[in-house]
């Protein structure tokens, strides 16, 4: 499968080539777990390892939760009490698949800095990119949908305020809404749909996965030096690799070891920090939280929908072209939206020819603003839409389509990058090598 | 140690725009026993705790979700079952089947508010938040806890004499922990800033010192109760907090364990692609 040449499984034992021959499933998972991995990958390339992890967590925890759980809006929320307080267990079980939520973005957000940065989502790794966004789209639909279960009062409040986005679709918004919710209102019909489809989309994740997966073991993994792997030989291929197992499992495991240290002190002794208390009150339709704020998870985005107020001129501007269909609730969609579009088309906005930031001296300045950026619009999207802060938010958003629209392109142009390595294997010896002077010496004594 | 801070409530902010409505509260920063990682609930603090709840707090609010055969359980106030047995049976409950009011028994909730507008009380200790910023950055809360307890202890020792400014007949107690009461036009100056902390709450001061008289002795002063009833309400909020501690430390500990072995194998697997010879 993949492009890299290796050597492929051979059946030792008759009854190993008695099953290959008839479904070669053992191949399957020979190549899959042997693929020859660039041996340069840094600690970056550990969050593809926790994000299936995590994956995995919330399936399994959610299905036990939903044996407990129940959809209905008079006792959704003294079920999950229930589980609290009477399941064997079911604090637990409730706490990980929470924070399991936020771990779950912690680590792809990591993943996707990490992908822009490296220029992972650059030809040929490019549909890999695309169906990561989807997934990251899907994952954010499936955490808020999941969100919405306890029927709390951040939960339905939140599902009023985020449906109520739909709404703003000019002409045909009120009906999409009413589709949306199955009713005019968040209530039993919402909650029974967003129950379904909660437990629906983690699988189609889960599918997604393995097509992720498929799709960069036929690319071969980037590196943090960009330099594709050398194909002319199976010879020179493996002076550029290392097989994934042991030593990618390996590396990977001790660092979900760690990940998960912290994941577990957080579930153990801080696991309402991520939360709202206002979701330990019973959703009451006509009692509205003075202060709606999704998690925190959501806040870059929130942050950048709420920018775009009507004072702003692009947005008087939109308005007028528009003859009024786009206003300044619509463009906030739209804008929330398109950050997240203008991400999948990263590919085709960044024209260096280089891959690697590490090479990209400009480069490496607006990213590290980009990092920032982001952490700035999730402040942003915390804090009360008055006073300064929308402004800090439009600030914030304006950098966000101004890196992927302008600055991206640009800087392929203008930028002179840094002469790159060789090969990956000339990497990866200058780091580790004595003989050819790397920058960390041997352990064992000289031989 | 104690202290007390000032807070901004974000209360009343957000929906309306209006930044008159802001209203700060002082919050202090209690202790309690099961703080922190390695804290535990005080038996004998919980069991004062729940005499006071049924003795004052009863008489109105509910404990919904708490079950009497919780107050047996491990990890809490630690009743021995014959006790719970006749501490339910003071209590008479709805029975649907009977459709009748029948002596409760331990399997039976404490059950729902006896005034309508008196919240339940179950949840409270996680449903607020006492701490607050700084500026959205939520470092407070992580150093401090949610503050749910101490925003519970403070109301309770927060009835304070109504400010001048207020007209004597303002409905409610006036309360410098209380947030998101009634406030009365007056107390606001020209810049629409609140001129005193808190605000009026309908619920009149429950403690007054000496309420309940302590089978252990313990000084049954306003402050001591309310911490003690505040510790039970956290018990009733988070009844396996123990118990979810017990699990984050094994759980650290063994990842710990693991990550060091992972460790040292994934040290030893690499060491010959690294340094080892190049051609084999």
């Amino acid at each position: 499968m993949s492009g890299i040449p290796h050597d492929h499984y051979e059946p030792k034992t008759g009854g190993e080539r008695w099953l290959n021959n008839r479904l070669p499933i053992l191949g399957l998972l020979y190549d899959t777990l042997m693929i020859p991995t660039p041996k340069n990958l840094n600690w970056m390339w550990i969050w593809g390892i926790v994000l299936t992890f995590t994956l995995a967590l919330q399936i399994i925890t959610g299905i036990v939760l939903v044996m407990h759980y129940t959809p209905h809006v008079d006792l959704a929320f003294a079920s999950v009490e229930h589980i609290m307080r009477d399941v064997n267990g079911g604090f637990m079980l409730r706490y990980l698949h929470a924070n399991g939520a936020s771990l779950f973005f912690v680590a792809v957000y990591a993943h996707i800095f990490r992908s822009l940065y490296y220029g992972n989502y650059k030809s040929p790794r490019e549909v890999t990119w695309i169906i990561g966004i989807l997934m990251y789209l899907l994952m954010m639909g499936t955490a808020f949908m999941g969100y919405v279960l306890p029927w709390g009062q951040m939960s339905f409040h939140g599902t009023a305020v985020i449906t109520g986005l739909f709404g703003a679709v000019p002409f045909v918004g009120e009906a999409i809404q009413t589709w949306l919710l199955g009713a005019s209102a968040v209530g039993q019909p919402a909650l029974n749909r967003f129950f379904s489809l909660h437990y629906l989309m983690p699988f189609i994740l889960a599918g997604l996965t393995i097509v992720h997966i498929w799709a960069f073991h036929s690319t071969g993994n980037n590196n943090p030096t960009g330099v594709e792997v050398r194909r002319t030989s199976k010879e020179e291929a493996k002076r550029d690799t290392l097989p994934f197992w042991p030593y990618f499992v390996m590396k990977d495991l001790f660092a979900l070891a760690i990940v998960l240290m912290v994941f577990f002190a957080i579930v153990g002794f801080m696991p309402n920090y991520l939360g709202h208390p206002d979701n330990y009150i019973e959703a009451n339709p006509l009692a509205t939280p003075a202060h709606i704020v999704p998690e925190w998870y959501f806040l870059p985005f929130y942050a950048i929908l709420r920018a775009f107020t009507a004072d702003v001129w692009v947005v008087m501007f939109a308005d007028w072209v528009s003859f009024g269909i786009i206003d300044a609730k619509f463009f906030g969609v739209l804008a929330m939206f398109g950050a997240i579009a203008v991400m999948a088309l990263a590919p085709w906005l960044d024209t260096s020819s280089v891959r690697s930031g590490r090479y990209r001296p400009m480069f490496k300045w607006w990213f590290a603003l980009l990092v920032v950026d982001f952490f700035v619009l999730m402040w942003g999207g915390a804090m009360p839409a008055e006073g300064i802060y929308p402004y800090i938010s439009l600030i914030g958003a304006a950098y966000w389509f101004g890196y992927f629209l302008v600055i991206l392109p640009l800087l392929g142009v203008i930028e002179k990058p840094l002469p790159i390595p060789a090969t990956i294997e000339d990497d990866f010896n200058a780091h580790y090598d004595p003989k050819t002077g790397g920058t960390h010496t041997a352990v064992k004594p000289a031989e | 140690m104690l202290r007390t801070v000032t807070l901004a409530a974000v209360a009343a902010l957000g929906l309306a725009g209006n930044a008159m409505a802001a209203s700060e509260v002082e919050i202090t920063d209690y202790d309690f026993p099961y703080e922190g990682p390695f804290g535990a609930f005080d038996q004998m603090q919980l069991q004062r705790g729940l005499q006071v709840y049924t003795e004052v707090c009863a008489a109105c609010h509910g404990l919904q979700y708490v079950s009497y055969r919780n107050l047996h359980d491990e990890g809490g106030p630690g009743l021995p079952e014959d006790q719970v047995r006749a501490y339910a049976a003071q209590f008479e409950t709805f029975d649907e089947e009977l459709d009748d009011f029948r002596p409760a028994i331990p399997a039976d909730k404490f059950g729902k508010s006896a005034l309508p507008e008196a919240p339940d009380l179950s949840l409270m200790a996680k449903s607020r938040a006492g701490f607050h910023g700084p500026y959205g950055s939520g470092l407070n809360q992580l150093f401090k806890g949610m503050g749910g307890p101490e925003y519970i202890a403070s109301l309770l020792t927060g009835y304070e004499e109504a400010p001048a400014c207020a007209p004597e007949d303002f409905p409610g107690y006036y309360n410098v922990a209380f947030g998101s009461g009634g406030f009365p036009e007056s107390c606001i100056d020209e810049e629409g800033h609140h001129m005193v902390p808190g605000s009026w709450i309908a619920m009149p001061p429950p403690l007054l010192g000496d309420d309940v008289v302590y089978e252990d002795g313990h000084e049954a002063s306003v402050v001591e109760e309310s911490k003690d009833v505040t510790a039970f309400l956290m018990w009733a909020a988070e009844p396996k907090m123990m118990a979810r501690k017990q699990a984050g430390f094994t759980g650290v500990l063994f990842l710990g364990l693991l990550a060091v072995l992972l460790y040292l194998t994934n040290k030893r697997i690499w060491h010959r692609a690294k340094y080892g010879p190049r051609d084999e």
